[in-house]
């Protein structure tokens, strides 16, 4: 009889659930019932952000789950706007957790970075799209798909418009594919900052004031990156006046950038079309370029073992960008035909593959010779920079990879 | 009509809601009232502990848009805390740490009441530590469970005699473990070593904190107490130099999360107490991911010159893309502000 009676009210709980979590919500507003739901997920969950343009005023966050699918109806449909954001700095805040994936929404005009995912194994953005409305501008959040310290991360159709920092950025993880994505109007288009085993393909970075950036900086946890391809990309028009508030790295970057490695080893660059990007059509530096000091005593400032091979270079006549002393050298020394390649020359003393460079078409090179040709404020205006790429023609059979079987 | 359903869906939806949800996890661990707890006698707004719940207090404390606090703690019976070489205690499971965020209505004089804002519990569940935020009701006889957190207007009259009007913001279940987390797992802040190191006003008498845990058979295996640590009170002029109040004030305001182990660490700035390394904190320390937070500066700190360091740029500021901590703060915290300055400029180059 106990047990029967159990059952009945077990029965009668459980057939209401559906309606009183709806009363529920009835008056809850859309971020924090899609907080409760983060909150109480279970793995194997869907949570659907619904159509319309949610306002949000706090950083909504998932915190230590797995298996979990965020969709929306798609990028166009279901937004989440954070222009009211009074706390938190991010739109969505994922931490600690396992397979997370996240479909069909925008996150718009988040005080800080858009969407930032740490500690997790198993991260996928799909159709995602991180904005900010007011076109690019310094007060703009940093990032906007933003996994750090991550395992196992795609991003794929994915879009970035106005990072202050870097639209897609993965930093410090390992495993990462990132492709078929569109950013523009960034500072940096698509940047991998001290990741291993990362495959950037098939993306579109445009008018951004670079496009693509592989980088390794010093005094962070994962100290080094490496094994990154940068392969069938689109990389054109990076010409955007650089707005990333000083003091931050990417500030550095001059505008007219394309594809950009900095201290980074084993990095192959191929099959990219790199056009008109005033400045750097692709450079190839090493931290010393920065001038900033090191004090990192486990750093590598040094590039090395990177490979730039059957790239299609393009570049209209024109100046390269005068406000950064790169380009001011430049300018001096080949007015308005930029070279495409461009390398500081610092090689690493314990490694003995440096830069290889091979069947770019007719692409032009140059070799800065820092240590050199750098001595005196005057000398690399009176330097003779190297042009000749023979010492950089290694001679590899390098993969190619065709478009028709991605 | 509006405030009707409000008040049907407090008195009678949420209820149905918690006992529906109480199967799934987190929710299993928490009750929907603070008084189900039954931490308090008499009127619950008083905070007069039962037995079993012992008040505490630490010696520096989070900055927390001057909301006051009191904590107290609740072990299971008969069990004890385990001493940790660093400092740190093994919490058995059950316990319960309590701590109450109220503000007095006038700061400059304390007969015109208070108000109770929210009271957090953390209790260590089978599942590890877990945290649940319970918010006061306007009539103050009772707090309920809100696990997605809530903003609600708070005002009160400053020392200064300037009356302040803000929007607190309680944290949700999420927020809770983003400061309270090392190596995934969540942990306690406040109750360490070194934090409770010094005397409490006990209704009998002072003494200090970890003598009378002791005396009470709260821990097991301490060390004696004039080998152990103890942390500076930074608001107490007395409690040490410039430069050990400043440490102190970063350490509990700021290391929870950089420090190794924690979210922060991604900057590759570690503030936490023990270290020691002038890059990694901040000297000279160029931002990593800081965007807009730089303030259009170079260097994390830059000795002698507060001023130029983005510490106490993000410290000054409100703004939640750029404001440290990240989280659980709406004012600037002037008093800290001038400290942390204080030690920038009395720094050697």
């Amino acid at each position: 009889m106990r047990n029967h009676l159990n059952f009945s009210i077990m029965k009668l709980i459980h057939q209401s659930i559906p309606l009183f979590f709806m009363a529920g919500l009835l008056f809850a507003s859309i971020e924090k019932n899609l907080q409760t739901q983060f909150i109480l997920a279970e793995p194997g969950d869907t949570i659907t952000i619904p159509k319309g343009l949610h306002p949000i005023r706090g950083t909504l966050s998932i915190e230590g789950k797995r298996d979990l699918l965020i969709r929306g109806q798609s990028m166009d449909q279901s937004i989440l706007s954070f222009s009211n954001q009074v706390e938190g700095a991010q739109g969505i805040s994922i931490t600690n957790s396992m397979n997370i994936a996240l479909e069909g929404f925008t996150v718009q005009d988040t005080k800080g970075d858009a969407i930032k995912i740490q500690y997790t194994d198993g991260v996928i953005f799909r159709h995602v799209k991180a904005e900010w409305t007011g076109g690019p501008k310094e007060t703009n959040g940093a990032y906007g798909l933003y996994p750090v310290q991550c395992k196992n991360v795609l991003i794929e159709n994915s879009v970035s418009i106005g990072a202050s920092d870097a639209g897609i950025y993965v930093g410090q993880s390992n495993d990462i594919v990132v492709r078929y994505n569109t950013a523009y109007d960034n500072v940096a288009g698509i940047e991998i900052e001290n990741s291993n085993n990362a495959e950037v393909y098939e993306n579109h970075s445009y008018h951004n004031t670079g496009g693509i950036l592989i980088f390794d900086l010093p005094d962070l946890v994962q100290k080094q990156g490496g094994n990154v391809r940068v392969f069938n990309n689109l990389v054109e028009s990076n010409n955007l006046f650089n707005f990333a508030p000083p003091g931050n790295i990417v500030g550095k970057v001059i505008p007219g950038t394309g594809i950009l490695i900095l201290a980074c080893s084993n990095v192959h660059v191929y099959q990219n079309t790199i056009r008109n990007n005033k400045s750097v059509g692709t450079g190839v530096v090493s931290y010393f370029m920065t001038e900033e000091t090191i004090k990192d005593s486990l750093y590598n400032p040094y590039t090395a073992d990177v490979h730039i091979y059957n790239n299609t270079f393009d570049r209209w006549a024109g100046l390269p960008e005068l406000g950064y002393d790169i380009g001011k050298l430049l300018a001096v020394k080949y007015g308005r035909n930029t070279p495409d390649i461009i390398y500081d020359g610092m090689q690493d003393p314990k490694i003995s593959s440096g830069l290889c460079i091979q069947d770019n078409d007719d692409a032009r090179f140059t070799d800065l010779d820092i240590e050199h040709n750098f001595k005196e404020w005057y000398s690399p205006f009176i330097s003779n920079f190297s042009e000749d790429m023979s010492p950089h023609n290694c001679g590899n059979e390098h993969r190619l990879v065709s478009k028709a079987k991605q | 009509m509006i405030t009707i359903l409000g008040k049907a869906y407090r008195l009678v939806f949420l209820p149905l809601l918690f006992s529906l949800l109480f199967g799934i996890s987190p929710l299993k661990y928490a009750k929907p009232k603070l008084s189900d707890y039954d931490f308090f006698r008499g009127r619950m707004a008083d905070h007069q502990p039962k037995e079993g719940v012992l008040p505490y207090d630490v010696s520096a404390q989070l900055f927390s848009d001057y909301a006051l606090k009191s904590r107290f703690i609740a072990l299971p019976k008969n069990q004890q805390l385990v001493y940790q070489k660093d400092g740190t205690f093994n919490f058995p499971q059950e316990s319960v740490l309590i701590k109450t965020f109220y503000y007095t209505n006038n700061y400059r004089s304390s007969d015109q009441g208070s108000r109770l804002i929210e009271t957090r519990l953390l209790i260590n569940t089978q599942d590890g530590w877990m945290g649940f935020p319970y918010v006061w009701n306007d009539e103050q006889t009772e707090a309920y469970l809100e696990i997605a957190g809530k903003r609600l207007n708070v005002s009160f009259i400053d020392p200064a005699g300037q009356s302040i009007n803000f929007e607190y913001s309680v944290p949700n279940f999420n927020q809770c473990k983003g400061c309270h987390v090392n190596q995934n797992r969540m942990i306690p802040i406040g109750p360490k070593v070194r934090l409770l190191n010094h005397e409490f006003d006990y209704d009998n008498g002072k003494m200090n904190q970890l003598v009378k845990w002791n005396m009470l058979d709260m821990i097991n295996g301490l060390p004696s107490i004039s080998s152990l640590p103890h942390t500076p009170d930074y608001n107490d002029l007395e409690s040490g130099s410039i430069e050990e109040r400043a440490r102190s004030l970063i350490d509990i305001n700021c290391a929870h999360c950089h420090r190794l182990g924690a979210p922060g660490e991604t900057s590759g700035l570690f503030l936490n107490i023990e270290e020691t390394d002038p890059t990694r904190l901040g000297i000279h320390k160029p931002p990593v991911a800081a965007g807009r937070g730089s303030g259009n500066l170079d260097y994390t700190i830059v000795p002698q010159h507060p001023d130029q360091s983005i510490m106490i740029y993000r410290m000054k500021s409100i703004d939640p893309g750029m404001m440290m901590p990240e989280l659980g703060r709406k004012l600037v915290h002037k008093e800290g502000v001038e400290l942390v300055k204080k030690w920038i400029q009395e720094m050697e180059k």
